[in-house]
């Protein structure tokens, strides 16, 4: 109870002290804080910034690799709990984890070296096939084949976060009652049958909580995607091949030369956001949890 | 492809691995000893700014820890900007900044040193390279003026007329110029906007401040970041401290200020160095008029280099401070100057630094 308290508090604690910093400098903004892109913050008496590209590759980075992470972890942690040997599942599930504790520098430059250049002719191929639609159109960075771009980020948190939903997601699954699955058993199911009966619908709250923290996860990092992404000066396009920053990279950017309290307090008020966004999901991920649960 | 990305991450490691070691204040090599310097005093002095002159000031540190070895500081390299607010909050006892206080920052920073006028010493200069990587390029020659229409994206073909006029026997691609910029704040930005802004004055109307402002281009992090990308992208440009163009093995581009192409190595950088002229008009105050040098035509001389100042006190610390602040700029000025152009600095030139010297020898 007491622990829980302070932590309640420690959070409000956070959240005031964002606000508290982030508001002389949006008192002197000069541009629309929500609705602009600029950012212009190297004079305190011309301040001018706004959220919404940051905005944007913070959310479309992460959503990709949520896209990208929550199919393959779900087939391995299926694979592991339900199908693999027990043999094979051990150092399998090991290795699973020690994705996890790879520092997230180590991605970055990764991404950076190995798997950008690699993920270009993918890039193009989407590009040339799919490229009428706009997410898959020529980007802000002008062209198609730049490491720096949000397809290469995305990947590469897809990657980072994959280690913490298939985790979650397993332990959840190899805990489906015996009783159920036995009783799906003796109905004749098949294998398949058996996750799609009883696995499934154990689990389905549990996965969608680990990929909320996978989401969450992807949303704060930063040395990776600082690496990675390219930033340029033109307004995105809403397109996988945009380049940009997110805003915990942003902040990353530029943290070193915080010479003012007014400047450094505008990338309070993005990291306010971000503090924002992340409750937004977490509120996100239980409504869906408890709507969709069995009901037993 | 894998095997030689592979092998760059691996460089790249050791890089910061050794960037790392060069930090270490423990004696490295062997320093001549510095004639005349008096050691003693207080022991452990405090420095901090720049990140531009970090691993200058280790070879500073290095040689005043192989003089004087009771002695000892510490450079804490968090930048400019907390470099100047920590010397005038008098938490440290030298600052390092790559641009000389403002007007109204002059006061304080005098109030700091007991009322007594606080000095710039250009100690550190480091040349920023155009770095490049064009196919089939192995020679590429610029103009202050067409070095500032790439950055600005009034040029976008490498065949363009005006970079074929400057190299006339290169065979120049029909490519999109990749313009790659600094994507953090950095001092390097800011000289490079400037000497774009003395130098070719009609072609760069964007003005300086250290974020990039030519409106094209792709960002990158830091210098390591910039140098990576346009070693991975085909026909791509940009600005970068010159070591790290040496080490990534990006070609570098010859300035042509109007006298023919000038190669950027010691004796060029060190013969525009050796023309600064100080501005400050306070005595002993080493100001450098950056405009003039950046818009500089004389032959053979590269202009495009940065500076690092030394924020110090003429006097006013406390005499043990004062004692061993004098033995470490002696040091600095001497014989710390010697391996600067292994780490990619610019030793300062035998006339300037004679000139520093005086100042340094003249401090109470």
């Amino acid at each position: 109870m007491g622990s829980g308290v302070f932590i309640v508090a420690l959070i409000a604690a956070i959240g005031f002290f964002l606000l508290l910093q982030a508001i002389p400098s949006l008192r002197v903004n000069h541009a629309n804080f929500l609705f602009s892109g600029i950012w212009e913050t190297g004079e305190p008496d011309e301040m001018a910034f706004g959220i919404l590209y940051l905005l944007w590759v913070t959310i479309g980075t992460s959503a990709l690799a949520l896209v990208l992470a929550m199919p393959v972890s779900l087939g391995i942690a299926l694979f592991l709990t339900q199908y693999a040997p027990r043999a094979l599942a051990r150092p399998f599930a090991y290795v699973v984890d020690l994705l996890a504790a790879v520092p997230s520098i180590v991605f970055g430059l990764w991404g950076l070296q190995v798997l950008g250049p690699a993920l270009l002719p993918t890039a193009e191929w989407l590009n040339t096939n799919f490229g009428f639609l706009p997410l898959f159109g020529v980007g802000n960075l002008g062209r198609v084949n730049s490491t720096g771009t949000i397809f290469v980020a995305g990947v590469v948190l897809a990657v980072m976060i994959l280690p913490i939903i298939t985790g979650v997601s397993r332990e959840i699954f190899a805990r489906t009652p015996m009783d159920q699955i036995e009783g799906a058993l003796a109905l004749g199911a098949t294998k398949w049958e058996v996750v799609r009966t009883t696995v499934l619908p154990f689990g389905r709250s549990g996965y969608v909580s680990a990929a909320m923290l996978g989401l969450g996860r992807a949303l704060g990092e930063t040395v990776a995607l600082y690496m990675v992404l390219s930033d340029t000066p033109f307004m995105p396009k809403l397109s996988l091949f945009d380049g940009g920053a997110t805003i915990a990279s942003k902040i990353a950017l530029d943290s070193a030369e915080f010479n003012n309290p007014i400047s450094s307090g505008a990338y309070i008020a993005a990291g306010l956001v971000l503090f924002a966004l992340t409750f937004v999901v977490n509120a996100i991920a239980r409504w869906i949890a408890s709507g969709k649960q069995v009901k037993s | 492809m894998i095997k030689r990305s592979a092998a760059a991450a691996l460089a790249l490691l050791t890089g910061t691995v050794l960037a790392g070691c060069g930090s270490d204040p423990a004696p490295q090599g062997n320093f001549r000893p510095t004639p005349g310097v008096e050691c003693g005093g207080e022991k452990q002095l405090t420095a901090e700014g720049s990140s531009a002159q970090a691993n200058a000031f280790a070879q500073f540190t290095s040689a005043f820890l192989a003089q004087c070895m009771e002695n000892n500081i510490d450079y804490n390299p968090t930048g400019s900007g907390s470099g100047v607010e920590q010397f005038t909050a008098a938490q440290v006892d030298l600052g390092g900044t790559d641009s000389p206080l403002e007007p109204d920052e002059i006061g304080p920073a005098d109030q700091r040193c007991g009322g007594n006028p606080a000095l710039h010493l250009p100690l550190v200069f480091g040349p920023v390279a155009i770095a490049y990587n064009v196919d089939g390029v192995n020679d590429l020659v610029l103009s202050p003026q067409v070095a500032a229409k790439i950055f600005n994206g009034s040029i976008t073909k490498w065949n363009d007329p005006a970079i074929a006029q400057l190299n006339p026997s290169t065979r120049l691609p029909d490519a999109e110029v990749n313009v790659v910029y600094r994507n953090d704040d950095s001092g390097t930005t800011d000289n490079f906007q400037k000497y774009l802004s003395a130098a070719a004055p009609q072609e760069w109307t964007q003005g300086d401040g250290k974020a990039f402002a030519g409106g094209v281009g792709e960002g990158k992090a830091k210098s390591h970041g910039v140098s990576d990308a346009v070693d991975s992208t085909p026909n791509s440009i940009t600005y970068v401290e010159s070591s790290f163009a040496e080490n990534s093995r990006l070609g570098i581009a010859r300035l042509d200020s109007g006298h023919g192409p000038v190669e950027l190595n010691t004796a060029s950088t060190k013969k525009a160095i050796a023309g600064a002229e100080v501005k400050s008009d306070r005595p002993n105050d080493m100001v450098l008029d950056m405009e003039k040098l950046y818009a500089t035509k004389s032959p053979g001389t590269y202009p495009l280099v940065m500076v690092t100042y030394e924020l110090v006190c003429s006097k006013g610390y406390e005499p043990g401070t004062a004692k061993a602040m004098k033995a470490f700029l002696q040091v600095a000025v001497g014989s710390g100057q010697d391996k600067l152009a292994e780490t990619g600095y610019v030793p300062l030139p035998e006339e300037f630094r004679g000139k520093v010297k005086s100042v340094i020898d003249s401090m109470g």
